[in-house]
């Protein structure tokens, strides 16, 4: 696959996030900060990382993401759409009724992988399907996106320590490390103390990257491949609400939907 | 069926599953087993033994079991991920909700050491609840084998079964009733014994009590119907509603809390379509330490306890 340079993907970076901005708008609800921390890793993925096919979602030969910190989805909804697994014209259908963009991704859209959205469950859920493609030889690779706020759920360290145990190579975890969860600040809600101690006593190869930063992601999921024997995790340093100025750095932003005068100073700013 | 009278064989459930997993997975390649660190007690290590590549231990840790379960069936596996009953319908119930249900998953739940018959380790590990939790859940199927050969058919017709299936098992040796040229079908109660007075219908081994408690009202005139509800859910309306216009009265029988579970589930029907007097035997509240044998007879789950049940339904029966 070619992969497009980096400043086309910053491009679409934008174009993603303004489509998000209008999806949750039109919804009147949803997880702005957190959907617009994500984009890069999310573009990361699909446009350069994971075997694909959108005219044929059920490709066995497909590499596959969990998307585990499902309220995160609007991102997702907007690059599988731009990537033609759905008509773009649907995402504007994001959380209404009947709708097959549920507010929490669900198996059935193509493109999607799982049902997730109770945090937690989605690391383990990618850990059944690497162990699966072990056993069939195949050599997908799975991606599971947490947030960070997620990791305070201990099934996460349950996964962790399986993944480990299993030494499952085919495995890696990305965590959109953007300090704030819906209370406030990680550490003053619950401090997980050094994130990256704690993935590597696990047995986890353990990468830190700017999470805004495509080349860096890139890298980073490169290198992810190459390791052997073990599960990799990016700590993807990134900011809550990334990109628009007032929604940046602030947990309040965490899970309602901008206005419309609210939209129209965002998409300005994303111009 | 095998008569209740006699000298009869006896073997727990969950050899009965532990049997059928054996045979399953010499017929099927696609059949996973998952465990948390109870494989010898779920009887999950003959399968282990026999396919080591297809069995995967998880710790204790059951809420990554059930998710990486949901995993293994979204790569066109069946997984049964085994462990007692109380940890995977309680404490990794959201994992089976949102995991496994949500998402209609061909994951086989298989919880074992359910009821107070598992005795001595006292409330903490006598499931009482699952079937109340378990039901309820809009994709789930759920299955109480009454013997060990009807585990053992549950455990092979549970991988023909499209979606999540839970198999509800016990610890102790129980005596086995029904034979492999019984019929056996998921969602099909069985009419084990013809009556026209009452109907008690009892699931796992309240299913033998209940064969017992027709046998002690035979003495009394009291003409009983009995039937085993192996299946919860989806449950075999035909059956109750049939049982209702022909006896008008009811007593159900689970080793079970009367709240939610079968007693629950037949009242829902019956209520709804052809309400007549129910009355219900199980667990009130919680379990303790003690014999199988002393814990039925001190939470009146023996078959005279049913057969009493019976009489109390038929006095509530209107002329």
């Amino acid at each position: 696959m070619q992969r497009p340079s980096i400043d086309e993907l910053n491009k679409k970076a934008k174009e993603i996030r303004r489509t998000v901005l209008k999806m949750l708008t039109e919804a009147s609800s949803g997880h702005t900060g957190g959907s617009l921390s994500v984009v890069e890793i999310i573009i990361s993925l699909y446009y350069c990382k994971m075997r694909h096919d959108p005219k044929n979602p059920g490709w066995q030969g497909r590499d596959r993401l969990v998307l585990s910190k499902g309220h995160a989805c609007p991102t997702l909804y907007a690059v599988l759409a731009e990537c033609g697994y759905f008509p773009k014209t649907e995402l504007m259908t994001l959380r209404k009724f009947g709708t097959r963009l549920q507010g929490h991704p669900q198996l059935g859209l193509p493109g999607i992988e799982a049902s997730t959205g109770s945090l937690g469950q989605g690391l383990s859920i990618a850990i059944g399907m690497a162990l699966a493609a072990r056993l069939d030889k195949k050599d997908t690779r799975v991606y599971c996106v947490m947030g960070d706020g997620e990791l305070n759920e201990g099934q996460i360290w349950e996964a962790a320590a399986s993944a480990a145990h299993y030494k499952l190579d085919n495995l890696c975890g990305i965590v959109d490390h953007n300090k704030l969860q819906i209370d406030g600040p990680c550490e003053e809600v619950m401090d997980m103390g050094p994130l990256k101690d704690k993935w590597a006593s696990f047995g986890w190869n353990v990468l830190e990257c700017d999470g805004h930063n495509i080349k860096e992601l890139m890298d980073s999921l490169d290198s992810a491949e190459r390791k052997k024997a073990k599960p990799t995790v990016i700590l993807a340093h990134t900011v809550k609400g990334k990109g628009v100025s007032f929604v940046e750095h602030k947990a309040e932003w965490h899970g309602i939907a901008p206005k419309k005068e609210e939209l129209d100073r965002a998409l300005k700013e994303l111009e | 069926m095998l008569s209740v009278k006699g000298e009869l064989k006896l073997d727990s459930t969950r050899n009965g599953f532990g049997k059928g997993l054996v045979e399953l997975g010499k017929a099927n390649k696609n059949i996973v087993v998952l465990s948390a660190d109870l494989t010898d007690s779920v009887r999950a290590h003959w399968f282990k033994k026999e396919f080591p590549d297809r069995f995967f231990s998880f710790g204790v840790a059951e809420q990554n079991m059930i998710s990486a379960a949901a995993g293994f069936a979204l790569s066109g596996k069946i997984a049964y991920a085994a462990t007692f009953g109380v940890f995977a319908a309680g404490r990794a119930w959201d994992q089976v909700r949102v995991s496994v249900d949500y998402m209609n998953l061909n994951v086989k739940i298989v919880g074992t050491h359910a009821g107070i018959s598992v005795g001595e380790d006292g409330y903490t590990h006598q499931a009482l609840e699952e079937i109340t939790l378990m039901r309820v859940l809009p994709n789930m199927t759920m299955i109480v084998p009454s013997d060990f050969t009807e585990a053992k058919r549950a455990t092979l017709k549970a991988a023909e079964w499209k979606g999540p299936v839970y198999i509800r098992l016990g610890r102790n040796a129980s005596p086995i009733l029904t034979e492999e040229s019984d019929p056996f079908e998921i969602g099909k109660g069985i009419l084990a014994r013809p009556g026209k007075d009452i109907t008690i219908v009892a699931c796992g081994q309240m299913f033998f009590e209940a064969m017992k408690a027709a046998e002690i009202l035979a003495q009394k005139k009291i003409d009983a119907r009995v039937i085993n509800m192996h299946t919860i859910k989806p449950i075999d309306e035909a059956i109750l509603l049939k049982a209702a216009k022909e006896t008008g009265a009811f007593v159900t029988a689970e080793e079970h809390s009367m709240r939610g579970g079968l007693g629950g589930a037949v009242t829902e029907i019956l209520s709804q379509n052809y309400p007549v007097p129910v009355k219900m035997v199980g667990m009130a509240g919680c379990g303790q330490s003690g014999s199988p044998q002393e814990l039925f007879k001190c939470f009146n789950l023996l078959a005279e306890d049913v057969a009493r049940a019976a009489e109390g339904a038929l006095a509530m029966k209107r002329p």
